[in-house]
C-alpha cells in the first residue's frame, strides 16, 4: 500500500487506467495498423509496378495512366456516375414521399413499414439473383407483357449493354429505399408538432408546408442520408456480381469489381491498388465537405 | 484532529482551471457544507476528495494518510449522489451489500452490517425490492445506507436532496442531521441550497469560481459575511445594499446614500471608517424595524409592493432612491402607497469596502 | 370582477343555445373514403405490392417444376406444388465439382457468423465502455481514426489485411474471416456502445467505484445487466451484416469454407449445365431466410439497429 508516507509517489502514468488501455488494444490496432497503415500501404504501392506480389519498385503515375486508358475502367466510372446520380435522386425522392405518406397518422403503419423495409434485411446477392430472375427476358416481366398481347414490348435490361445499369438500379432501389424512408420518417417525426399546428392555423396548404418549411428543417437528416447512400454507392460490388457479373461484356462493370478482379484474378496488384486509391479519393470528395458542414464551420444542424 | 485535509489542491481540464491551490481542513466528526451556485467547483472538490477525479496538483489527506493517488475504495469514504445512483437491476439488499461483496467481506459480517443500516434508516421492509419500486425518498435512504454499510468515518454527500420535492427534502434534511448526531462521523456535504447549508452545517465553506470565499459556522456566515459575494448569496430575499460614502459628524459616523445618511456609529467595524471612503452598506430585510419605537434615527419610506407569505410579510420599499425589501410579521399589512417609518440595528449590519468588496 | 364573470357565463350560455338549434355540433363526421385517404392508402398499397412482388415470385417459382416454369408465367401460382427444388437446393446443387448443395455453405455461414458476432460484440462493447467511462490520453484520437476509417472503401484495405493474415498464418481459414468481421464491425459497434454507455448516469459509475468495483467488475455487474437492449440491437446488426457478407467471404476464405452467399452465387451463376430456376430460387430463399427471420422477429429493434448502422455509411 502506498500512501502511508506523506507525499506518496505518483503512480506510473503508463500503468494508470491499465485495464481500459488493455480493452482498447483491438481498437488501437485496428485504427492504426489496418485503417491508417493499410490505407497508406495501398496508396504507396499504387505507385509501384507490383504484379503477382507487391514489390517496391516505383513507376510513378504509370498505373494511373494505364487505369485511365483502360476502356473497362472508363465504363466502370461512367456506370458509377449514372448509377450514383439516379440512385441518389430516386431514393431521396421516393424515400421522402413514402415517409410523408407514412406520416399521415395512418393505420397499419407497422405493416407498411415492415413490408417496405424487409428487402434491406436481404443481402445484395439475394437481391441481385431475384431481380435477375424477374428481368429474365424469356420468363420474366418482358414475356408476361408480351403474352398479354403487346408482342413488340421489349424490356430486357440485363441483356442490353446500353441500359443494363438501369436494371441494376431497379434492384438497388428495391433493396434500399425502405431504409431511406425510415430515416426520413425519423426526421419527420423529429419535427415539432407545433410547426404543423401553426401552418394549419395560418392556412398553408400541406404540400407548401412540406416544401417551404419541413424540408428545409430536415436539412441535417437529408444530408446524412445523402452521405449514407453515396458512400454505399461507391462500394457497390455484390449486387453487380450477382445480377450480371459485369455483363453483357463489360457493360455493367463498377470500380469495386475492377479492383477485386485486378487484385485477385488478373494478378495485377498495381492496377488494383491504383483503382482502389481512386475509390478512396471519390469517397474523400463526398465525405470531406460533409464532415466540414457537419462538424466544422457552420456548426448548425437542421 | 483533522479528518480530511486538502493541501494546495489544483485541478484543471486542459486550459480551464477549476480549482486553484485550494486548502481546507475538516475536523473529525465535523459536518462541513460546501455551498455555492452551479459551476463554482464544489462538486469537483468533493469528487477529488472521493478520488473520482485525478487532481492536477496538491495533496489530499484522510486521517493523516496521503490518499492523493489512492483508489476511491481505499480512502475510507462513503458517498451519496444526487441521482441516488442505485444499481437498477439489484434489489435494495444487493445494492447495500455490493461493495462489501467486492471487498470480499465474509457473509455473516455483510448480513450484520446490512441489517444494522436498514434498521437505522428504517428500510427493512424494502430490502427485497428493486430501486424502481421505491419512491424518491426511499431511494435516497438506500443510497445513504450504501454509505453506512461501508463502516467508514467520512461521508460525502453530493447534492443528495436536490432531486426531491420540497416536503421530502425538509424531512430527509432532519434525518441526515439526526444521523450525524448519532454516528458522529465526518460529513462533507455539497449543496446549492442555503437552507440546507445553514440548518445542517457545523461550518460552511461558501465557494465561488473555485475559491473558498468564507469558511465559518452558519451564524457567522449569516451575520458577518466576509465579503459582498457571501453577503449577497446567503439569505432570501437577499441583503439590501446601499452604495455610499462615509461621513463623520460630531463624533458619529454616517454612510451617506444620496439624500439619506445612515448612522453607523453602532457598527462594530474592524478598523476605522475613514471619511470619504466609498463603501457598501448591507442591511438584511429581517433586521429592519418598521414603525417601532427604536433607539436609532428613523427614516421614512413608501411601500411599493406587498408580498404576503403567510408567516411573513415582505414589503418592497423605496428608500434613498432605490428599492429595498423588509420582512415583517405576517399579520401586519401595509397597502401599497402607505408610508412607513424604518429604524435599523447597525449592530447586525454589514459594511464592505466598495473597491475590494471585503468586510470592514 | 364578479360582474364580469357573471356576464361571460351568461354570454356563453346564450351562444350555446343558439348553436343547439342549428350548425355543427359534437364530433366531426369521419369519412373513411375521403379523397385524401384514397390517395394515401392507394399509393401505399401499390408500393407495398411492388415490394412484395419479388418475394412472391421467389416463393412461387421455388414450388414449381421446371416444365411448368418453361410454359407458364412467373407470377402464376404453382399448378402442382413440389418441394423437390428445395431438397435439391439444400442437398444436391453443384458448385464446381462439389454437389452437396447449399447445406455446406449454410453451416459455414453459421460457423462464421456465431463466433464473429460474439467476438466483435465482446470486443466493441468493452472498448466502448472504456471510451465512455475510463478515458485515457489518446483514446479520442484512436477513436476518431476508427470512425473516419469506417468510410474508407473496403477495397483499399483488403490487400494489406491479406498480408497481415498470411503472416499470422490464418489467411483462408475461418479464424481469419472472424478476425476480419471483428475489425470491420468495430467502428459502428464501438460507436453504438460508447454512446449508449455515455448515456447512462455517470453517478452510477462513480458509486460503483466508491464501492470498490474495478474495470471488469463494473462492466460485468453494473453495465452489462443494464444494457441488454443495446446488445440485442448490436446482435441484429451483426447477424444480418455478417450473414449477408459476400466480399470478405470470397476474399479471405478458401472454397471449402465459402459462406452461404458466395456458394449461392456460385450455384446460380455457374455456366455449366441447364439452368434450374426453381432450384435457384429455393436456394435464394434459403440464403435469405436467416436475416429475414431476424428481421421479422426483432421488428422495431431492427429499425433501431439499421438506423444506428446507417450512421457508419
Amino acid at each position: 500500500m502506498t500512501g502511508l508516507t506523506r507525499g506518496s509517489a505518483r503512480p506510473n502514468q503508463w500503468l494508470r487506467n491499465l485495464n481500459a488501455k488493455i480493452a482498447s488494444i483491438p481498437m488501437i490496432l485496428t485504427a492504426v495498423v489496418i485503417f491508417l497503415g493499410g490505407t497508406l500501404w495501398t496508396v504507396v504501392y499504387s505507385f509501384t509496378n507490383s504484379k503477382l506480389l507487391p514489390r517496391l519498385s516505383f513507376v510513378g503515375l504509370d498505373q494511373y495512366e494505364r487505369l485511365w486508358a483502360a476502356p473497362r475502367w472508363i465504363v466502370s466510372i461512367q456506370n458509377l456516375a449514372i448509377f450514383g446520380f439516379f440512385s441518389l435522386v430516386f431514393s431521396l425522392v421516393i424515400g421522402f414521399v413514402l415517409a410523408a405518406l407514412m406520416d399521415q397518422k395512418i393505420r397499419f403503419e407497422n405493416t407498411f413499414r415492415t413490408i417496405m423495409l424487409y428487402p434491406f434485411a436481404l443481402s445484395f446477392i439475394v437481391t441481385g439473383l431475384v431481380w435477375q430472375w424477374l428481368l429474365n427476358p424469356q420468363y420474366g416481366v418482358q414475356s408476361i407483357i408480351r403474352s398479354l398481347g403487346w408482342e413488340s414490348f421489349s424490356f430486357d435490361p440485363l441483356y442490353d449493354a446500353d441500359i443494363v445499369i438501369y436494371g441494376i438500379l431497379i434492384a438497388a432501389l428495391w433493396q434500399g429505399t425502405g431504409l431511406v424512408m425510415c430515416l426520413m420518417l425519423a426526421g419527420l417525426r423529429g419535427i415539432d408538432e407545433d410547426i404543423w399546428k401553426a401552418a394549419r392555423v395560418d392556412g398553408i396548404p400541406m404540400w407548401k408546408t412540406y416544401v417551404l418549411i419541413i424540408i428545409p428543417m430536415m436539412r441535417g437528416v437529408i444530408i446524412t442520408t445523402l452521405v449514407i447512400i453515396a458512400s454505399g454507392i461507391v462500394k457497390v460490388y455484390d449486387l453487380v456480381v450477382a445480377q450480371t457479373s459485369g455483363g453483357p461484356g463489360i457493360a455493367s462493370e463498377v470500380p469495386a469489381k475492377y479492383v477485386y478482379d485486378y487484385m485477385f484474378l488478373a494478378q495485377n496488384l498495381g492496377q488494383g491498388f491504383a483503382a482502389s486509391t481512386m475509390m478512396l479519393l471519390t469517397v474523400a470528395i463526398i465525405i470531406v465537405p460533409w464532415a466540414y458542414l457537419e462538424f466544422g464551420g457552420g456548426r448548425k444542424r437542421g | 484532529m483533522t479528518s480530511v485535509s486538502v493541501r494546495d489542491l489544483s485541478l484543471s481540464f486542459g486550459a480551464v482551471t477549476v480549482l486553484d491551490k485550494l486548502n481546507l481542513d475538516i475536523d473529525h466528526g465535523e459536518f462541513l457544507v460546501l455551498l455555492g451556485s452551479s459551476g463554482c467547483g464544489k462538486s469537483t472538490l468533493l469528487n477529488c476528495v472521493a478520488g473520482l477525479l485525478d487532481v492536477t496538483d496538491g495533496q489530499i489527506f484522510i486521517h493523516d494518510r496521503n490518499v492523493t493517488w489512492e483508489e476511491p475504495k481505499d480512502r475510507g469514504i462513503g458517498m451519496v449522489f444526487q441521482s441516488y445512483a442505485l444499481y437498477p437491476q439489484m434489489s435494495v439488499e444487493k445494492n447495500l451489500s455490493f461493495g462489501l461483496k467486492v471487498a470480499k467481506v465474509p457473509q455473516p459480517e455483510i448480513d450484520k452490517r446490512v441489517s444494522r443500516a436498514a434498521e437505522i434508516l428504517q428500510i427493512q421492509p424494502l430490502l427485497k425490492r428493486k430501486p424502481s419500486e421505491l419512491s424518491g425518498g426511499q431511494r435516497q435512504r438506500v443510497a445513504i445506507g450504501r454509505a453506512l454499510v461501508r463502516d467508514v468515518d467520512v461521508f460525502l454527500f453530493d447534492e443528495p436532496l436536490s432531486n426531491l420535492d420540497a416536503k421530502l427534502r425538509s424531512e430527509l434534511r432532519v434525518e441526515i442531521k439526526r444521523l450525524h448526531q448519532s454516528l458522529k462521523n465526518t460529513m462533507i456535504y455539497v449543496t446549492h441550497d442555503q437552507i440546507e447549508a445553514l440548518t445542517l452545517a457545523d461550518r460552511i465553506a461558501v465557494m465561488k469560481s473555485g475559491v473558498i470565499q468564507q469558511l465559518a459556522d452558519p451564524m457567522t456566515i449569516y451575520n458577518a459575511p466576509e465579503n459582498l459575494f457571501v453577503a449577497g448569496f446567503i439569505g432570501s430575499p437577499s441583503m439590501n445594499f446601499f452604495r455610499g460614502e462615509v461621513e463623520t459628524r460630531e463624533g458619529r459616523s454616517f454612510v451617506r446614500v444620496g439624500a439619506v445618511a445612515f448612522d453607523v456609529t453602532a457598527y462594530p467595524a474592524r478598523g476605522r471608517l475613514h471619511p470619504g471612503q466609498k463603501v457598501v452598506l448591507g442591511l438584511r430585510p429581517e433586521h429592519v424595524k418598521v414603525d417601532e419605537a427604536g433607539t436609532g434615527e428613523v427614516h421614512e419610506a413608501t411601500v411599493d409592493i406587498e408580498e404576503p407569505m403567510g408567516a411573513d410579510n415582505l414589503l418592497w420599499l423605496k428608500l434613498a432612491g432605490q428599492s429595498m425589501s423588509v420582512r415583517i410579521a405576517g399579520q401586519r399589512r401595509y397597502p401599497p402607497g402607505s408610508t412607513v417609518r424604518l429604524s435599523f440595528d447597525m449592530g447586525v449590519a454589514s459594511i464592505f469596502d466598495a473597491a475590494t468588496e471585503n468586510r470592514l | 370582477m364578479d360582474n364580469i364573470a357573471k356576464n361571460s357565463t351568461a354570454l356563453s350560455i346564450d351562444a350555446a343555445g343558439a348553436r343547439l338549434k342549428d350548425g355543427p355540433r359534437g364530433a366531426r363526421p369521419k369519412r373513411t373514403l375521403s379523397r385524401r385517404n384514397i390517395i394515401v392508402y392507394g399509393t401505399l398499397i401499390v408500393v407495398s405490392l411492388y415490394y412484395l412482388l419479388p418475394l412472391y415470385v421467389m416463393i412461387v417459382t421455388s414450388l414449381k417444376g421446371m416444365p411448368e416454369i418453361r410454359v407458364g408465367n412467373i407470377f402464376a401460382p404453382p399448378l402442382e406444388v413440389t418441394f423437390e427444388p428445395w431438397v435439391k437446393a439444400w442437398a444436391e446443387a453443384c458448385t464446381g465439382l462439389n454437389c452437396d448443395g447449399l447445406s455446406r455453405g449454410f453451416w459455414n455461414s453459421v460457423r462464421i457468423t456465431v463466433p464473429s458476432v460474439i467476438i466483435s460484440i465482446a470486443v466493441a462493447s468493452v472498448n466502448g465502455y472504456a471510451l465512455a467511462n475510463w478515458r485515457f490520453k489518446g483514446a479520442d484520437l484512436f477513436f476518431t481514426i476508427l470512425i473516419v476509417g469506417a468510410f474508407i472503401p473496403y477495397q483499399v484495405m483488403i490487400y494489406p489485411i491479406v498480408i497481415v493474415l498470411r503472416e499470422m498464418g490464418v489467411y483462408g481459414t475461418l479464424t481469419g474471416l472472424v478476425i476480419v468481421h471483428t475489425i470491420f464491425g468495430m467502428p459502428i459497434l464501438t460507436l453504438l456502445f460508447r454512446n449508449y454507455f455515455a448515456g447512462l448516469p455517470e453517478e452510477l459509475f462513480k458509486a460503483a467505484r466508491v464501492d470498490g468495483a474495478g474495470f471488469w467488475t463494473i462492466y460485468l455487474k453494473i453495465m452489462l445487466p443494464m444494457s441488454l437492449p443495446i446488445f440485442v440491437v448490436a446482435m441484429i446488426l451483426q447477424v444480418t451484416g455478417i450473414w449477408n457478407d459476400f466480399l470478405f467471404g470470397v476474399v479471405f476464405t478458401r472454397p471449402e469454407y465459402y459462406p452461404m452467399t458466395v456458394q449461392l452465387n456460385n450455384i446460380v451463376n455457374s455456366v455449366q449445365g441447364v439452368k434450374e430456376y426453381n432450384v435457384n430460387m429455393a436456394a435464394t430463399i434459403l440464403t435469405g431466410l436467416v436475416p429475414l427471420t431476424v428481421y421479422f422477429v426483432s421488428g422495431r429493434l431492427f429499425v433501431r439497429g439499421i438506423a444506428a448502422g446507417a450512421v457508419k455509411g
